[in-house]
């Protein structure tokens, strides 16, 4: 049973006072770069050997079933998928967190000795990344955890980078990166969002760090 | 975001039905954590609650102690029984001594209604009413609710009869006010002397439990508070059984997929007999688990989200 609660199919709409920067990917983009990704996992065997490709609560979840699909195209078994909640595992939860909105966590099975890849749809600080390690290992002992994110934009705060990327790029700490996916939004796009100006004109440029891209 | 905008959670009487849904939906979302090979998530790390028990409990304090555990807060429990209550301490004083040590919370079970609100006022913590008195239970009422949500789908519509000592339950009226509320049809059944005054204007009340179970999609069965009675309520144990109790025969007149709930500990044979207990339509040890579940999500509502909206 679902709670009432959460995201549903609706027109999409930046947050109130933010607009939209730029288009960073279209539905042609997002499906190229999940193929390239399920080939590439494809191609090391270790990691398609006993794969499971677990997806981060909302939208790394239909990320995951659409590499899941992938994968078997590329002409592996069709790896099972799960689902992660981290909400219990923030860091923030009781901070600044707003009131959690739960939609708990599923696995297809036994980890133990498997190779987990995590899937995300935006890798930023990596503390989700964080939580979802600590709740994967609650679960079990996988062989291997590898990282899968379709978009790749900086600023990470702890030691994680991902194995796997969809697209790189360079964004301010100010703005924000919108994944919109067919299963929840009901159209892909990734989408860079601005602040809004208030009332007066903002600068025209990113004043940010800018050489912050991606460095393993 | 609809949520659970309060500090403490003293009743169900004050609360929204939106309120009510919030604890309901994050309760559903707990109870998968209690099926995990490690049942633990480290949600309420740090924070520490303090389980005041001025009464006899089994259920409530020990699914309160598990939602603490499974949810990483540190927990103590003290009866009043083996405590300085016993030395003639009062409730402030206890109270206002427990907090000297800085607990988030204080999960209060009281025999004076009214208790957890004092402690409400007084107290820097959140306020968990775990019973006070014959006024409200609103955990029990919340595990009933989210039993009979997960068994039916819903609560609109239902019709639900409660039967036995209304006039000494504090779970009697958390349900009523919590079913009303959600659009559920209540109807209360109990002897003359075991209906408190004025409570008919919450609830329909009958004195005849083949009327009250007739058509009903769940019962719930109240125990018999021999320790509140000061005088005699009803002639014999026996002679309740034949005119209040839940026989099977009297099942039968219910909805075929009627629900028997019980908030525990059982009377058998004086309010339910043994075979409905125990029979296919029970959901009793349900209730036990939810318990666990509503308890956690309250915790968490309270204790995470950075408290207030």
């Amino acid at each position: 049973m679902k709670g009432s609660n959460g995201t549903r199919r609706g027109p999409v709409a930046a947050p109130p006072g933010f607009r939209v920067r730029r288009e960073l990917m279209d539905a042609e983009r997002i499906a190229r770069a999940l193929t390239r990704i399920a080939h590439q996992i494809v191609e090391r065997p270790r990691d398609a050997q006993g794969l499971v490709l677990v997806g981060v609560r909302t939208r790394g979840v239909p990320l995951a079933r659409r590499l899941a699909r992938l994968v078997a195209q590329a002409g592996a078994p069709t790896p099972p998928v799960g689902a992660l909640d981290i909400t219990l595992y923030r860091d923030d939860l009781t901070t600044v967190a707003p009131q959690p909105v739960l939609r708990g966590t599923e696995f297809p099975g036994s980890i133990d000795g498997r190779t987990v890849v995590l899937v995300d749809d935006v890798l930023y600080t990596g503390r989700t990344v964080r939580a979802a390690l600590d709740e994967i290992i609650d679960f079990g002992r996988p062989a291997r955890i590898k990282l899968a994110a379709l978009v790749d934009r900086g600023h990470r705060e702890l030691p994680i980078c991902p194995d796997y990327v969809g697209q790189t790029i360079t964004t301010s700490r100010e703005e924000i990166v919108q994944v919109l996916l067919e299963e929840e939004d009901r159209e892909d796009r990734v989408l860079l969002l601005e602040k809004a100006p208030a009332a007066t004109p903002r600068r025209p440029a990113r004043s940010g760090p800018k050489k912050r891209g991606r460095r393993p | 975001m609809s949520g659970y905008p309060h500090r403490h959670l003293l009743g169900i009487e004050s609360l929204q039905p939106s309120e009510i849904v919030a604890v309901l939906d994050t309760a559903e979302g707990l109870r998968e954590i209690l099926d995990r090979p490690l049942k633990k998530v480290p949600a309420l790390r740090g924070k520490t609650v303090v389980n005041l028990f001025y009464e006899p409990s089994t259920r409530t304090r020990a699914s309160f102690e598990v939602a603490e555990k499974v949810l990483s807060a540190d927990s103590l429990s003290i009866s009043a029984s083996a405590s300085s209550a016993q030395k003639g301490e009062t409730l402030l004083d206890t109270a206002k001594n427990l907090e000297a040590m800085n607990p988030d919370m204080i999960v209060l079970r009281h025999s004076a209604a009214g208790a957890a609100h004092f402690l409400a006022r007084h107290c820097r913590a959140a306020i968990v009413n775990a019973g006070d008195g014959a006024h409200e239970h609103p955990t029990q009422a919340l595990l009933d609710a989210l039993t009979l949500r997960q068994r039916k789908g819903r609560l609109e519509g239902l019709r639900v009869a409660i039967v036995g000592d209304i006039l000494h339950s504090r779970v009697a009226r958390s349900n009523v006010w919590l079913l009303s509320k959600m659009g559920a049809k209540v109807v209360l059944c109990a002897p003359p002397t075991l209906v408190p005054p004025g409570i008919d204007a919450l609830a329909p009340v009958t004195h005849r439990i083949d009327e009250a179970v007739e058509g009903a999609d769940a019962v719930m069965m109240l125990r018999i508070q021999r320790e509140r009675m000061t005088g005699a309520y009803f002639p014999s144990d026996r002679e309740y059984h034949l005119r209040f109790g839940l026989t099977e025969a009297r099942v039968k007149r219910a909805k075929k997929d009627v629900l028997i709930l019980h908030p525990g500990p059982m009377n058998r044979g004086v309010e339910i007999a043994s075979e409905v207990a125990d029979g296919p339509y029970s959901v009793i040890l349900d209730q036990v688990t939810n318990g666990v579940a509503v308890r956690m999500a309250v915790l968490l509502l309270l204790l995470g989200g950075g408290g207030e909206s």
